[in-house]
């Protein structure tokens, strides 16, 4: 590979005080990929996608986006992060806050990208309303919107399906399997192994705050994953 | 793939549009603004009839009365600020984009800054009202120590708000840490004021405007590095 | 490390803390040169002699404020979690210190000057920093995350130390607008030789137990702070 990785990370490790909550982590995702992130509660998953999106520093060891360093604001401009958490005002109309996100990345066509980040996520019809008065998988795909509306070349995404109805999760399925195909790095945390296998180049499980098994998704038979899984977190 | 052409707004762009989404916000609610109008509006009230106007002149009593309740209820619209980012991690979203840190305290300090005039602005005229004060020529004056005050106000409390704001007792907890802040702002306020409404000129106060005015140049450039250092890193 | 074993190392700890006796006795030693060897003042009698507690309380309670904020300042770039425990510390011995001095400055002032409080510039500056280590202790009892408590911590140190000249300023600016009465500050005094080594015996008493008091106040944090890791650890 000649180019950088798109999400790059070595060595990476990050402690609070005594507990080292990411032991050592390394990533290397090229434009196209998806690394689906599996692991029991407390295995430091969330930390790792927080270093990822330059919300924290490392204690050791290095990420860059596209050789890049993080944390660092041109890094993570190129970055969309969804949680389970929405990170909505809630005050605001859906696409008021998509607008909001839209003008903190300094989009020329602000109005343009956020009618069309709210029609990918299908809510363009309840755009506005103010979000407290949304049901949460309504929620969850604004939030959703927020995050892609400067059409970031990675995506972060910290359970995205939590929430989500079978209509939000097919919408947001398509949605992540398109930015794939247009060349953005995904690396998403699910607790839904056939999920998070039908979307991702790669699948990791991490525990303790290390990667104990690493495969290319393809190839992969899912219900041998899941057994073995099973009994890597039993 | 790159995002399509994108400039990402400087310090103050940022600033800027963080302030208008926090503005937004209270417009669209309100509430906080009226809490602190209505207990600036009681306290003066609550002032007033507390007062022997036989032992002290309405002149004396008026500016500590002003200072004392656009301190308090300042301090009530600043612990709010903050409320709305911890609800569902949306200060996460802020933290994520491409912008400085710096920026955010500055565009919420602005946004509260505009809620610290905002309420001035009422509570000025209801004492003026209230103690048949003769404000008049005085106004230029009156308005400008009160924008000076006010901004000196704003960056502590903006500050300190931030870092109450997770904390139990938040609301006991920022007027602990903020008043002993506020000394250097509100006691030339409050003689500046007196000394405008008792007809002196401006010129006459020099020292204490001296004072305020490096307050603020102090205290705005210090809080704004320090904002970054609370943040998790 | 177990709680088991970090209580059995306590148990353990039962050798005399030498500093703290050496700090007990140099305060002894002052009082009792004080009180029996040392003359009274001409004008103010033995009222004066509370003068060797207040001062040098005084001393002790700003220096203790300007290591906390160094330390807090030092921990910012560091992260080095002791130095967080020595700004506890030094804060806490300090504001112990700091009331010293906020009671027997009216206590010396009532027989001078007849009033028990007269917004003397650097008794009302003490008071300030009262609150300073007030709201300091407060905010660290609110937060209990160690990284986030220590943070703030640092900063409210900082900017607390930017203050102090601003509120000197302050109350400088509100007295000469007000006369008030000026109480006597020892380094104005002729003090005879006699009186000025006692002084500084005082002093350097006190220092010494500022010295020993943090010394034991920082063995208290580190154990709790052992314990918060080792029960985090378990987790």
């Amino acid at each position: 590979m000649d180019q950088p990785p798109l999400v790059e990370a070595k060595a990476l490790a990050r402690s609070f005080g005594a507990r080292r909550a990411v032991d050592g982590v390394d990533v290397a995702l090229a434009p196209g990929e998806c690394l689906a992130l599996f692991g029991p509660n407390g295995a430091g998953k969330t930390t790792l996608l927080r270093l990822l999106a330059g919300l924290l520093s490392p204690t050791a060891g290095t990420a860059a986006i596209g050789s890049v360093p993080l944390p660092g604001p041109s890094a993570r401009g190129r970055i969309g992060l969804v949680s389970h958490r929405s990170m909505l005002y809630d005050a605001l109309t859906a696409r008021e806050n998509v607008t909001f996100a839209a003008r903190l990345h300094g989009l020329t066509d602000v109005d343009g990208a956020v009618q069309r980040a709210l029609e990918a996520l299908r809510v363009a019809d309840r755009a506005d309303v103010a979000v407290r008065a949304l049901s949460r998988g309504l929620q969850q795909r604004v939030a959703i919107a927020r995050a892609i509306v400067h059409a970031p070349d990675v995506l972060l995404a910290d359970e995205p399906y939590t929430g989500l109805d079978e209509q939000g999760g097919a919408a947001l399925t398509s949605l992540l399997l398109e930015r794939r195909a247009a060349g953005a790095a995904l690396v998403v945390v699910t607790h839904h192994l056939q999920e998070g296998l039908a979307l991702a180049s790669h699948a990791a499980v991490m525990r303790a705050g290390r990667f104990v098994r690493f495969d290319r998704a393809d190839g992969l038979d899912a219900v041998r994953y899941a057994a073995d899984y099973r009994e890597m977190v039993a | 793939m790159s995002a399509p052409a994108a400039s990402v707004p400087g310090i103050f762009g940022a600033a800027w549009v963080i302030a208008r989404k926090d503005l937004a916000i209270e417009f669209r609610t309100r509430s906080a603004f009226l809490s602190a109008l209505v207990l600036s509006l009681i306290s003066i009230v609550i002032f007033f009839f507390a007062w022997d106007p036989t032992a002290v002149g309405a002149v004396d009593l008026a500016p500590g009365v002003l200072w004392v309740t656009f301190t308090f209820s300042g301090l009530l619209g600043m612990h709010r600020s903050f409320g709305v980012e911890s609800h569902d991690r949306a200060m996460d979203a802020l933290l994520v984009a491409p912008v400085a840190r710096e920026a955010i305290f500055l565009g919420k300090g602005f946004a509260n800054l505009v809620f610290v005039v905002g309420v001035q602005a009422i509570a000025l005229p209801a004492v003026a009202l209230f103690y048949n004060l003769p404000v008049g020529g005085a106004f230029l004056g009156l308005a400008g120590v009160m924008l000076l005050a006010a901004i000196g106000l704003t960056c502590v409390g903006t500050l300190f708000a931030g870092m109450t704001a997770n904390t139990r007792m938040a609301e006991l907890l920022l007027p602990v840490l903020a008043l002993p802040f506020f000394v250097p702002v509100v006691m030339p306020a409050a003689t500046i004021t007196a000394r405008l409404l008792a007809g002196r000129p401006l010129e006459e106060s020099m020292a204490w405007l001296r004072l305020l005015l490096a307050f603020d140049l102090v205290f705005v450039w210090a809080c704004t590095l320090a904002f970054p250092f609370t943040l998790e890193d | 490390m177990t709680k088991t074993d970090l209580m059995t190392r306590s148990e353990q700890k039962s050798s005399l803390d030498w500093l703290a006796v050496v700090a007990f006795l140099a305060i002894a030693a002052t009082y009792v040169r004080a009180v029996w060897f040392t003359p009274p003042e001409l004008l103010q009698g033995y009222a004066q002699k509370i003068m060797y507690v207040h001062v040098p309380a005084a001393w002790v309670a700003f220096l203790s404020f300007a290591l906390t904020a160094l330390a807090g300042g030092f921990w910012l770039f560091l992260k080095d979690p002791r130095l967080d425990r020595f700004a506890e510390s030094s804060a806490e011995v300090g504001v112990i210190f700091t009331t010293v001095v906020l009671i027997t400055g009216p206590i010396w002032a009532k027989p001078i000057w007849g009033a028990w409080w007269v917004w003397d510039a650097r008794l009302t500056l003490t008071l300030f920093l009262w609150f300073l280590f007030l709201g300091y202790l407060v905010l660290r009892g609110a937060v209990h995350e160690h990284e986030t408590r220590a943070r703030y911590s640092a900063i409210v140190g900082i900017l607390g130390a930017l203050l102090i000249p601003f509120i000197h300023l302050s109350v400088y600016l509100f007295r000469t607008m007000h006369p008030m009465p000026i109480v006597a500050n020892p380094d104005g005094i002729d003090m005879p030789p006699v009186m000025i080594k006692t002084f500084f015996l005082a002093l350097f008493s006190f220092t010494l137990l500022y010295a020993a008091f943090v010394r034991a106040r920082y063995a208290i944090a580190a154990e709790r702070d052992a314990l918060d890791d080792a029960a985090a650890a378990d987790r």
